[in-house]
Order: structure tokens, then C-alpha cells, then sequence
């Protein structure tokens, strides 16, 4: 019996809401069916993070709050509401 | 723009600089004259590669045969080519030199360049592979200057969508990061791909986020890459005559004008991109008049009060 792949969507969001919307995303998949790479898609698969749970994703792992940097509170990086699911569809 | 061949460096206006320091890019398209194309894409030996080719073969010729030539970091721009080199010819296009002028000075310092080469799906067949596109970066490492360098990205020819052009994010260059770290966002909200004429120029601030993109065409793609340093402090480098009180003055926030003007300094920095998270999009404004500080010379300068309401502070 094939053991079954996970597949993997990362969607970052407009907050630290799940139900805000999705600026930017990641797909990963196990399975080999969905070839994603970096700029293939210029519209998010979902508009928020609840509709992807809707949709039966799986959600595995939320980014924290951070207390900021004393000094360095106005300085922007890395994007902040990182949000993964997954799935484990049938094989 | 209309093709050009005069002498005299045309300047950047005050609004164009805005949107540089506001989305990290200016466009310049189908600027460089068709013959100056031809010859730069003879020059670096285009004609030479063959579909018998891999994607390693080539620059390997390229980089012992090509006639770009070989650059030390850290010397002056102006002697950095030969001068009947059309690369020097380029440059030397008075939108080009004006763009140049403007942004890093007089005498910008050569960093580095490099011929991208894109392949297209026939050369990675034999390899059983397939075209991918590169991860987004930000280029070099971490960065926390207010200076910054430009990247010159000239397209000798024209760039299908098919072509994978260059992919970047519009707003992301004052973001600091770790180069390659931001490879985990496949893809951000109103991102852009380069799909120009022949002889375009994409001027990027050097933070900006971008990737190569995927070549699902039958051609090769070229891309020619400069990256400069300023000469000088970057303070006014470009014609500001344009400035006007408009442009200095605080607007009503929240509740505004909607016949308020669109096209003062203010309101082409406080325009949001697509991908702004809700809170850091704020930060981005702030960085966005620090940087606009930084350019005019005037640390009085602020749009919707972001910097004059934090700076509101007594003595103890």
C-alpha cells in the first residue's frame, strides 16, 4: 500500500487574524501532482486563511507575536502572519 | 519615452524619484535604438550558442569568448567599458546617463555585472529536467544603509510573458532581509514580471525582491545586469525644479479630500501595494519618508504626520 504524501499550502496573511486576507502564498506538494514554483500564480488560491480551512485544509503552525526590538521597531523584514496547513488526500 | 541619441544626461523629475524611493523601480521602455540592441547581442556573442548546447557549456564560452569585459569592483563606472563598446554606447543615451545621474551621481562606482542567460525547454531535455524559476532574493546580504545602489537590468530584445522575465516585488527594496531567506514566498500580491519591448531598462533600488522566471518560449532569454554604487551622498542628484509647496505640505489624514491632488510627493509615497500587511504597511510609509528625507536633504519633510507624530516628544 503507497504511503500517503502530504501537501503543503503556506498562506501569509494581511494580520494575525486567520480570517484576513492573504497577501502572499506556498504550495508544496507530496503527492507530485501540482508542479508549483516561485511566480506561477498572481491570485492567491484562497482569499483569507478561514477559507482555506473551509476547504478542508488542515491548519498545522501559526507564527507567534513577537515583542518588538527596542531601537528597532520601525525597521520591516520578513513577512509576519505566516500561516501552514495541510492535507493528506487519499493516494 | 522616445528613443534618443543627443549627448546631454535628461534628468529624473521629483516624481519619478518619489516613486523610486516609494516601489523600489523605474521603467524605461524600449529606450535603447534597435541597432544598439543588435550590437550589444553581438558583442556578448548570442549568435554563437546552439541548442546543442547545456546551459553550463555555454557560459562556460561565454565567459572565456564574450567581449563584455572583465571588471574589478570599486572602480569608476566611466572607465569601465571600452568606449566603442556598445554597452558604453548605452550608457552613455542621455535617458540613461540622466536615470544614472540622478540616482547615484556623477561618477558611480562599478559593483559588479553578469549576463543572465534564461534557457528555454529544449536545453534542459537532454538533462531530463525542465525550466524553473529562481527562488525570490534580495541581492547581496544584509543591507542597512539609507544609501543605496541601483541595478541596471537592460533587455536587449524583446520579452514575451512566455519568456519568464524578470519577476520582482513592487514596494519590498526597504525591507531588510537575508538574501535567499525570502525563497519560502512563492508568491506575494501584486507582484511583477517583466514583459517589455526590445531594448527596455529596469532601474532597481538594490533591496528589491525578485527572481528569474521560468522560459516556457522557444528563445533564449538575455538580461544584462549592472549594479553601481553611488559616487556621492545622494541629496537632489535629480531635477527638482518641479518641487513645488504642494509637495512639502502636511494633508489632512483620514478624513480627506477626495479632490486632493494625486500626484504631489505625498500622495505617490502614501500609495500602498498590494502585498501591505496592515501594521507593517505603516512602517513602510514611515521608512518610505525617511528614505524621501534622506533624498531631499530635509529631515522637516513628513507626509500624513506618520514621522511628525512619533518625533513629538519634551525632556523629561
Amino acid at each position: 500500500m503507497t504511503q500517503p504524501r502530504q501537501r503543503v499550502l503556506v498562506l501569509y496573511l494581511a494580520d494575525s487574524a486567520l480570517d484576513s486576507k492573504v497577501v502572499a502564498w506556498s504550495r508544496y506538494d507530496g503527492t507530485g501532482h501540482d508542479e508549483a514554483m516561485a511566480g506561477d500564480q498572481d491570485s492567491p488560491p484562497y482569499a483569507t486563511g478561514l477559507a482555506a480551512l473551509r476547504d478542508g485544509w488542515r491548519l498545522f503552525q501559526a507564527s507567534t507575536l513577537a515583542q518588538h526590538v527596542s531601537g528597532d521597531e520601525l525597521r520591516t523584514g520578513y513577512l509576519k502572519y505566516e500561516f501552514w496547513f495541510e492535507q493528506w488526500p487519499a493516494q | 519615452m522616445t528613443k534618443d541619441t543627443a549627448d546631454s544626461p535628461t534628468l529624473l523629475n521629483s516624481r519619478q524619484m518619489a516613486s523610486f524611493a516609494a516601489r523600489g523601480f523605474l521603467m524605461l521602455p524600449g529606450i535603447v535604438p534597435g541597432d544598439l540592441n543588435d550590437a550589444f547581442l553581438a558583442d556578448v556573442g548570442a549568435a554563437d550558442i546552439s541548442n546543442s548546447d547545456t546551459p553550463l557549456s555555454v557560459y562556460g564560452r561565454l565567459l572565456s569568448d564574450s567581449t563584455v569585459p572583465i571588471v574589478p569592483a570599486g572602480q569608476s563606472l566611466s572607465s569601465a567599458y571600452p568606449p566603442d563598446s556598445a554597452i558604453a554606447k548605452i550608457l552613455q543615451l542621455p535617458t540613461v546617463s540622466g536615470l544614472i545621474r540622478s540616482l547615484v551621481g556623477s561618477e558611480p562606482v562599478f559593483d559588479h555585472h553578469f549576463l543572465h542567460i534564461t534557457f528555454p525547454p529544449s536545453y534542459y531535455e537532454r538533462l531530463a529536467d525542465v525550466p524553473r524559476s529562481q527562488h525570490l532574493h534580495q541581492d547581496s546580504t544584509i543591507d542597512t544603509r539609507r544609501a543605496f545602489d541601483v541595478q541596471l537590468m537592460y533587455y536587449p530584445h524583446e520579452v514575451t510573458r512566455e519568456m519568464g522575465g524578470t519577476r520582482y516585488v513592487p514596494g519590498s527594496h526597504l525591507r531588510v532581509v537575508s538574501e535567499a531567506a525570502i525563497g519560502r514566498y512563492q508568491n506575494v500580491l501584486g507582484q511583477q514580471q517583466v514583459i517589455c519591448p526590445a531594448g527596455s531598462i529596469l532601474a532597481v533600488h538594490h533591496g528589491i525582491w525578485h527572481g528569474g522566471g521560468a522560459n516556457h518560449s522557444s528563445d533564449l532569454r538575455f538580461m544584462f545586469k549592472i549594479r553601481l554604487q553611488p559616487g556621492e551622498r545622494q541629496r537632489r542628484l535629480w531635477d527638482d525644479s518641479d518641487l513645488t509647496e504642494d509637495d512639502f505640505a502636511q494633508r489632512a489624514i483620514f478624513w480627506t479630500d477626495i479632490q486632493a491632488r494625486q500626484d504631489t510627493i505625498a500622495a505617490i509615497l502614501m500609495r500602498p501595494e498590494p502585498w501591505f500587511e496592515a501594521d507593517t504597511g505603516r512602517l513602510e510609509f514611515i521608512n518610505r519618508i525617511a528614505l524621501w528625507r534622506y533624498l531631499l536633504g530635509d529631515d522637516s519633510f513628513d507626509a500624513d504626520y506618520w514621522l511628525t507624530r512619533l518625533e513629538r516628544e519634551f525632556s523629561p
